[in-house]
């Protein structure tokens, strides 16, 4: 199953930067030695198995844009699933941002009127934590008067926090089939094991696909808190690549829960949480085990 | 939890107080001692090893000390010591007589000087000359002194290759050398070191600089050859959780790269544990004033912006280290008696770590088919926990005693 995204916005915005961050494994810092992207480069991105995302990175010089909007407007804008468009929050020109952004979506109503349009306002680091709020809904609201009426959703990210994870898992979830049935089955074998929160990974990205909570207790957590476990895996990922060896699965525990982290089906990894001092670790390393026969069985290629 | 010293402000500054009053403040902790030219990254180096700040954000978030810093670091029963971050050109205005009060701890706690090189801005000869002089003032009035110096800033267009960082460090050995033998110093202990604040070196340094202040090291390495010895294990590392610096390991070679994987698991642990094993909202309050006190602290011409301080303090991003779990509550508040981690890998290496004292973590290293007799290796860790309880009784006397 191929979709097609088109990754637009100015040039120096952080378009290539994330997505090497996402797809490519790149440290934050690392892509400060990334070079601007020419033209349009097209990746092909495996994604939970059969599900490949075709990338299409358009470069965000002007002159690009004058041939994305005259000579290959059909080939960029037409079959298009999900339009990703960067906002740099330090833009020095605003105002041509937002010609580029009404034009492309002109094009985009033109060619793909059932694409799904998702706005990210990139590079918040460089704004005071205090003044963060304010100025993504400052901005949200003229991206909103903008938009030509078309439906869209708008994320406030960075690369150096989980913020980008957070983006970049809602919008993917958007194109992954039976996503409902996925998450009645995972509410299923939380209520089954007894554990207060799980939570399912893609393998190679470790975006979030679906999660689940049975206690109440869970608001008193850190809203971003799978974004952050996805960051903090991903990081340990990388760090084992220096040796040769790959990440197979950790526990952490202390004196008031207990985390598994493990590799599930072929294309997910599992996270389970628990509080319950009297379950025992070895039941739920068995619970997650035979979950993962069900998993596989039932929901693999889907 | 490392905080700064109540600052130093002008009146109190050593240079105007008398050398015997300096000696009664916290004399009985050991001193590391950072010396080395202006932006040469002293400063840098405690901020992101003390003070969990990011690499990147020391470009912005640092200006010169002009004055004396005194950092103290408390984070357990083993990594207690003070830090002088002293300002570029301290020594050159320093008349000779304070020299007892600098290199001297009068209650006999240890003192290392650190001294920090830019790699990046040569020659070295002129700065490695007053790395000499200082060595010859330190030596003077205390003969036991160690020298470390941290080659830093070995990252970037200049040092690509692990050749690169090999020419600098042995010119700049052959350097000081030349220099010591002048005054015939050939007998003073100097250790040299390739550091980045951006990967694991200056940790890995900053850990080996901080192990001879620890006076029972011996008995704590023996500790630990035994337990690798009866477990079978590749290799154990006690580290300070707080800081991620190594206090001991057993005595085979460390690689750098066992390490840089176990100080990762501490990332993972400690992050994973404030997101879910944090004691609930109390901590809230705690946390913020933390964040206040820190953030306040350490911006230069902190008095001004204090209160934007305390907003910048929580908002610290956790960059490159590892994505960080809800930061601003004590670490102490997640990491307890019953703190423990095992991470699989591939390659049939288990990471196991235990806690063994408070804020004080085994890591160890041990292949799956003896990580299968856990029994076995949980009843020699408790031993293993057992033997540092005595030991940090004994550690705690004595300083009772001693003051």
């Amino acid at each position: 199953m191929k979709k097609k995204v088109l990754l637009m916005g100015k040039a120096h915005s952080g378009k290539t930067s994330m997505r090497s961050i996402i797809f490519a494994n790149y440290l934050a810092r690392d892509t400060m030695r990334l070079s601007p992207t020419l033209d349009v480069e097209h990746h092909h991105v495996r994604f939970l198995g059969n599900l490949v995302l075709n990338l299409w990175d358009c470069g965000g010089q002007d002159a690009f844009y004058e041939s994305y909007f005259e000579r290959d407007r059909e080939t960029i804008f037409r079959s298009v699933e999900l339009l990703i468009y960067v906002f740099d929050i330090e833009s020095e020109d605003p105002e041509k941002d937002f010609d580029h952004f009404s034009g492309v979506l002109e094009a985009i109503e033109e060619n793909s009127p059932d694409a799904r349009i998702f706005v990210l306002v990139h590079k918040m680091d460089l704004v005071h934590e205090s003044e963060r709020a304010m100025i993504f809904e400052d901005r949200r609201r003229i991206i909103e008067a903008h938009s030509r009426g078309l439906s869209l959703e708008c994320f406030a990210t960075s690369i150096w926090d989980e913020t980008l994870y957070k983006a970049w898992s809602e919008i993917v979830t958007n194109l992954i089939p039976n996503i409902q049935l996925l998450k009645s089955q995972l509410d299923n074998f939380c209520r089954i094991s007894d554990a207060d929160e799980v939570v399912l990974f893609e393998r190679a990205t470790f975006l979030v696909i679906a999660h689940t909570s049975q206690t109440s207790e869970s608001n008193n957590f850190d809203a971003h808190r799978f974004e952050k476990i996805s960051n903090i895996v991903k990081q340990f990922k990388l760090s084992c690549g220096k040796t040769q060896a790959q990440f197979q699965g950790l526990q952490v525990q202390n004196s008031q829960f207990s985390a598994f982290i493990d590799a599930f089906t072929a294309n997910t990894y599992i996270m389970v949480i628990v509080s319950d001092p009297e379950i025992e670790t070895a039941a739920t390393l068995i619970n997650i085990k035979n979950a993962k026969q069900h998993f596989e069985k039932n929901f693999a290629r889907s | 939890m490392s905080q700064k010293h109540p600052n130093i402000n002008p009146n109190t500054h050593p240079n105007s107080s008398s050398s015997g009053g300096r000696a009664t403040d916290n004399s009985s902790l050991p001193r590391v001692l950072l010396f080395g030219p202006r932006r040469s990254g002293k400063s840098s180096i405690s901020q992101v090893v003390f003070n969990k700040m990011s690499p990147h954000e020391t470009l912005f978030r640092l200006e010169g000390n002009s004055e004396l810093d005194i950092m103290t670091v408390d984070n357990n029963a083993l990594a207690q010591f003070e830090i002088y971050d002293f300002p570029g050109s301290y020594m050159q205005s320093s008349p000779p007589e304070r020299d007892a009060s600098i290199f001297c701890n009068s209650s006999g706690a240890g003192v290392v000087i650190i001294f920090v090189l830019d790699a990046q801005d040569e020659p070295y000869d002129v700065v490695l000359t007053s790395l000499v002089q200082i060595l010859r003032r330190g030596t003077r009035v205390n003969p036991h002194l160690k020298a470390h110096v941290f080659i830093n800033k070995v990252d970037g267009e200049l040092f690509l290759s692990e050749e690169a960082k090999y020419d600098c460090r042995r010119d700049v050995v052959s350097l000081v050398q030349e220099e010591m033998a002048e005054y015939d110093m050939e007998d003073v202990e100097v250790t040299y070191f390739l550091t980045s604040i951006y990967d694991h070196s200056v940790f890995e340094a900053f850990s080996k600089v901080t192990q001879k202040l620890v006076p029972t090291l011996p008995t704590i390495e023996s500790l630990c050859n035994v337990l690798v010895g009866r477990c079978n294990m590749e290799k154990v590392f006690l580290f300070d959780v707080v800081s991620k610096l190594y206090i001991s390991t057993d005595s085979s070679p460390v690689d750098a790269v066992s390490y840089e994987l176990c100080s990762d698991m501490i990332d993972v642990v400690m992050d994973v544990s404030g997101i879910y094993g944090g004691g609930g909202d109390e901590e809230g309050g705690v946390g913020g004033d933390e964040g206040g006190a820190e953030g306040g602290g350490w911006i230069e011409g902190g008095e001004g912006e204090g209160g934007e301080g305390g907003g910048e303090g929580e908002g610290w991003m956790e960059g490159g280290s590892g994505g960080g779990g809800s930061t601003a509550q004590p670490a102490s508040a997640y990491y307890d008696e019953s703190s423990s981690s095992c991470i699989h890998l591939s390659n049939g290496i288990v990471l196991y770590l235990k806690e063994v004292s408070p804020m004080l973590a085994l890591v160890c290293l041990t292949r799956e088919e003896e990580f299968v007799k856990r029994g076995l290796l949980d009843w020699n860790l408790a031993v293993f926990k057992k033997g540092m309880e005595k030991l940090i009784g004994v550690i705690n006397e004595s300083k009772k005693g001693g003051v």
